[in-house]
């Protein structure tokens, strides 16, 4: 095993160099980086193309000066990329910190994205394997293949044009949804619920008439109470999704019939719904930042699964499980409440001015407020970039977890499950779900190594200061530093989450061995 | 038949015998053929698919220069996308498909089906000429990619050994590059002499998945008994490869190739997007968006119809591939469901549950199974 990574990565190091060396020269090749002095009509233009020259390297050709950007000028006595520097742009500025900048804007945008993306794929496929060839399913494969077909670019406008600005112009004055939208809201959500749900035609039109009614009651209920202008979900709210999550995850998991996962998820969402107060407006204001919140959230399911082992009898591992879960959820939903408590005010304030959802950017500038404002307002700028990326990597997870599911669900051990009298819940979450989780995992190892690189377009369409455009500015300019600062992170994560899949499948399934 | 994909409950003989009795006499050919025809998606794909193609050449006419010389031939639209025709008030679409009888302006083209931008050039056109340019680099990146990965993937995996080694880091060291940085770097520098030239260069990159692909499919092929008895009767390695391992491999080839073409638009379109693919004066339809992304609150249309038409096209290059998998996929076939294997079997121990579904021709199969190495997942266009 220690030998194999060890042989990979070693081959990975030289793979990476000779992708290196080309791109490297690729892009030095691509134009003139002297061009925009040439043009100038700057009385000293022959000494500022004179420093350009000396400070960028110019006089030694490509092949050569791929060698002083690897390993370093001895002239000038600077180090190269093997020691941790990248030099310097055309405009003199230093790449290792417009890299750290750029680096961490774009993990702020691609993360919920990917995390998103992969959640809601996960469950999509898995929905549309098990009612394979429903009208649910080829709907679902219909949009699949429309979102693999998209241009990013093109979704992004339209997002800006309907999502943006048209949410805007509703929240301008007096946000009320129209009748013929709840309608419209209300026929969908009961089609989905009666398509995802199996039974006889009677049942399924009982599944369509309370999920309608249901959609129906809600919307009407947040026209009433003016929901859009003061959102929130105050402590009914969180109650039924703490309710809801404990009921959900029992049954999902452990099968309602065990009583005492039952009752530790509803005691834990219990906890959650009495803390509700004292958090909202007592702990929440002394929470001032970002660690704070991600120790609390990490508390709650120790907590959580805390009241798991005490209540879980014999069998504590699923108990904790579900009790963490819930803790998780219940908890989620507190947070959001407080998130939405502060919307009001940042909406209305001087630099909002009743125009929330963000086309541009990737926050306010001087925006002033307590942590929940300023995490009301990475929202609003995150929104649209993450839609546009989730619509399209969203198509790949359903694909993939809808593919995986329906091969593992053809296996022999699956008739042996089932033969034996386990009931299908059994099944399909312990044998079939666990091992079409197999392949996916290496997919989503190799995506994770993709994702830096991969929203060039979104981050230039929405305005974001990371990754693509430091490799835009660089390519330019015809200048090979950003742009290799760029393609090493990019490449150099490609390859060790490369590797990191092929670890991962190898743990996972025993079948595969290594060598 | 696959053993793995064998239906449950001991019915592997009965279904098989149903499934050889529908093929039988047919040549491998005909029988893809014949299922490729039954997925209806893939054939309306395909006759959408052609529509545009006919109406975007024959439109606006064919007009490419390759390294001196010219194609040129006439269109029957009265505009060119070179044309400046007088800017109409508002610029608006006059193509209208509601007959005067339900009240509308009747079923007509009009001087501007597509509408005008700012200053009056015909949209139809415009967008005419980008769906040529985009299905031409389609094109003919598909068939350089093809190509290339088709030999290298198959010379690695016959040869096997060093020469292996060799053409499989160099793949390494090309997939490594995001398809976008690679295009973006290349369109920088020879965007400016043309579709042509810019198909070509993406073509010289994109063959690496197909090239792993073709590979895996050739290790296993090469260890069967036709290829030990084609080299026992003295058969050349080269004809090995050409006439006897690489046509069994067809199905795989074919379908990322298509994979692979739609990718090659979507990447042409967001190159052009991002302005390192087609330049100015020709045009391409990711060009038209990135130019007219700002008026699409005066003029929604410049921005609708390129849009349309890339989509369009993407989803029927999918289409049509998934119709291919389908098709060429020797394991298709039925799987019960949980559903159907409840069902209590009244009559017998026969298998008439599922192969009535056979009989009548409404086959099912499993859908869009794989990885798709042509769809580089880390693509955000």
């Amino acid at each position: 095993m220690a030998a194999f990574v060890i042989r990979r990565l070693i081959a990975s190091v030289f793979v990476l160099l000779a992708a290196t060396f080309l791109v490297y020269n690729l892009v030095a090749l691509s134009g003139d980086p002297l061009e925009d002095l040439r043009a100038s009509n700057a009385p000293n233009k022959e000494q500022l193309i004179e420093s350009r020259i000396k400070m960028l390297r110019l006089d030694v050709i490509p092949p050569l000066r791929y060698f002083l950007w690897l390993f370093g000028d001895p002239a000038a006595g600077t180090p190269g990329v093997l020691g941790g520097n990248f030099g310097v742009t055309v405009q003199g500025r230093d790449v290792n910190a417009l890299l750290e900048q750029a680096l961490g804007s774009t993990l702020q945008l691609v993360t919920i994205a990917t995390v998103v993306a992969i959640i809601l794929g996960l469950t999509v496929g898995i929905t549309t394997a098990l009612r394979q060839y429903s009208g649910y399913d080829y709907t679902v494969t219909f949009i699949s293949f429309l979102f693999f077909s998209l241009p990013v670019f093109w979704v992004a406008v339209l997002l800006k044009q309907f999502v943006a600005i048209g949410f805007n112009d509703f929240l301008e004055d007096d946000p009320q949804l129209p009748a013929w939208l709840i309608a419209g809201l209300a026929l969908a959500g009961g089609l989905l619920w009666a398509s995802i749900i199996p039974g006889t035609l009677r049942r399924k039109a009982i599944t369509f008439a309370i999920a309608a009614g249901a959609t129906t009651t809600m919307l009407v209920i947040m026209n009433l109470i003016d929901w859009f202008t003061y959102p929130g979900l105050s402590i009914v709210g969180v109650a039924i999704i703490g309710i809801g999550a404990a009921i959900g995850f029992t049954a999902l998991i452990t099968g309602l019939k065990n009583r005492r996962t039952l009752y530790a998820a509803l005691t834990v969402a219990g906890v959650g719904i009495a803390l509700y107060f004292p958090f909202q407006y007592g702990i929440s204001y002394s929470i001032t930042e970002w660690w704070m919140l991600v120790a609390l959230a990490v508390a709650t399911v120790l907590v959580s699964m805390g009241i798991g082992w005490f209540m879980g009898g014999v069998d504590k591992g699923p108990v904790m499980r579900v009790a963490a879960f819930t803790g998780f959820f219940t908890a989620g939903a507190i947070a959001l409440d407080r998130f939405m408590m502060v919307w009001d005010d940042y909406a209305s304030s001087g630099r909002i001015r009743g125009r929330p959802i963000a086309t541009i950017g990737s926050s306010t500038p001087n925006l002033e407020g307590s942590l929940w404002v300023q995490g009301v307002d990475i929202y609003t700028h995150l929104l649209l970039p993450t839609m546009a990326l989730i619509l399209i990597s969203f198509a790949t997870y359903t694909r993939y977890s809808r593919a995986s599911l329906l091969e593992v669900m053809n296996q022999d051990y699956i008739r042996t499950a089932r033969a034996k009298g386990l009931p299908e819940r059994t099944v399909i979450v312990r044998h079939a779900f666990r091992n079409a989780l197999i392949p996916i995992a290496t997919i989503v190892a190799f995506d994770i190594g993709g994702i830096v690189g991969g929203a060039v377009i979104t981050e230039t369409v929405f305005g974001w200061t990371g990754m693509g455009r430091l490799f835009q500015d660089g390519l330019n300019a015809v200048d090979p530093n950003p742009v290799m600062a760029f393609f090493v992170v990019v490449g150099g994560l490609a390859i060790v989450f490369n590797l990191i899949a092929d670890l991962v499948y190898a743990s996972l399934d025993p079948r595969i061995r290594v060598s | 038949m696959s053993k793995s994909t064998a239906p449950v409950g001991g019915v592997t003989d009965a279904e098989n015998n149903i499934a050889n009795k529908e093929v039988e006499g047919l040549s491998q050919g005909q029988i893809v053929r014949r299922r490729f025809f039954r997925h209806k998606g893939a054939v309306i794909s395909m006759v959408t698919l052609a529509f545009i193609v006919v109406l975007a050449f024959s439109a606006v006419g064919f007009d490419f220069s390759l390294f001196g010389i010219q194609i040129k031939t006439p269109g029957w639209w009265q505009w060119s996308w070179t044309d400046i025709p007088p800017a109409q008030e508002g610029g608006a679409p006059t193509l209208s498909l509601v007959p005067e009888w339900l009240g509308g302006a009747g079923v007509t083209l009009g001087a501007h089906p597509f509408g005008q931008d700012e200053i009056g050039r015909d949209i139809f056109a415009v967008v005419m000429r980008g769906t040529q340019q985009s299905i031409v680099i389609m094109v003919i990146v598909g068939l350089i990619a093809t190509t290339i990965g088709t030999i290298m993937g198959a010379v690695s995996g016959y040869y096997r050994g060093w020469v292996d080694s060799v053409l499989m880091r160099f793949t390494d060291i090309i997939i490594t590059i995001p398809l976008i940085v690679i295009g973006a770097v290349l369109g920088v520098a020879f965007g400016r002499l043309g579709a042509f030239v810019l198909a070509i260069i993406i073509g010289l990159f994109t063959w690496t998945g197909l090239a792993r692909l073709v590979r895996a499919e050739v290790l296993s092929l090469r260890e069967r008994e036709f290829v030990d008895a084609a080299r026992v009767a003295g058969a050349s390695d080269r004809r090995i490869i050409f006439k006897h391992i690489l046509p069994n491999a067809i199905g795989v080839i074919i379908v990322n190739t298509t994979l692979l073409m739609a990718a090659a638009i979507l990447l042409e379109t967001a190159l052009s997007f991002l302005g390192y693919g087609v330049q100015a004066p020709d045009t391409s339809l990711g060009k038209i968006i990135s130019e007219n992304q700002s008026a699409f609150a005066t003029r929604p249309w410049l921005f609708w119809w390129p849009g349309v038409f890339i989509i369009a096209i993407a989803l029927c290059i999918n289409f049509i591939g998934d119709g291919l998998r389908d098709a060429f996929d020797p394991r298709q076939k039925r799987m019960p469901s949980a559903r159907a294997l409840a069902k209590p079997k009244t009559d017998g121990p026969s298998t008439v549950g599922f192969a009535s579904d056979v009989h009548d021709g409404k086959q099912q199969r499993p859908r869009g199974g794989g990885y798709d190495a042509a769809r580089d997942p880390k693509r955000d266009s």
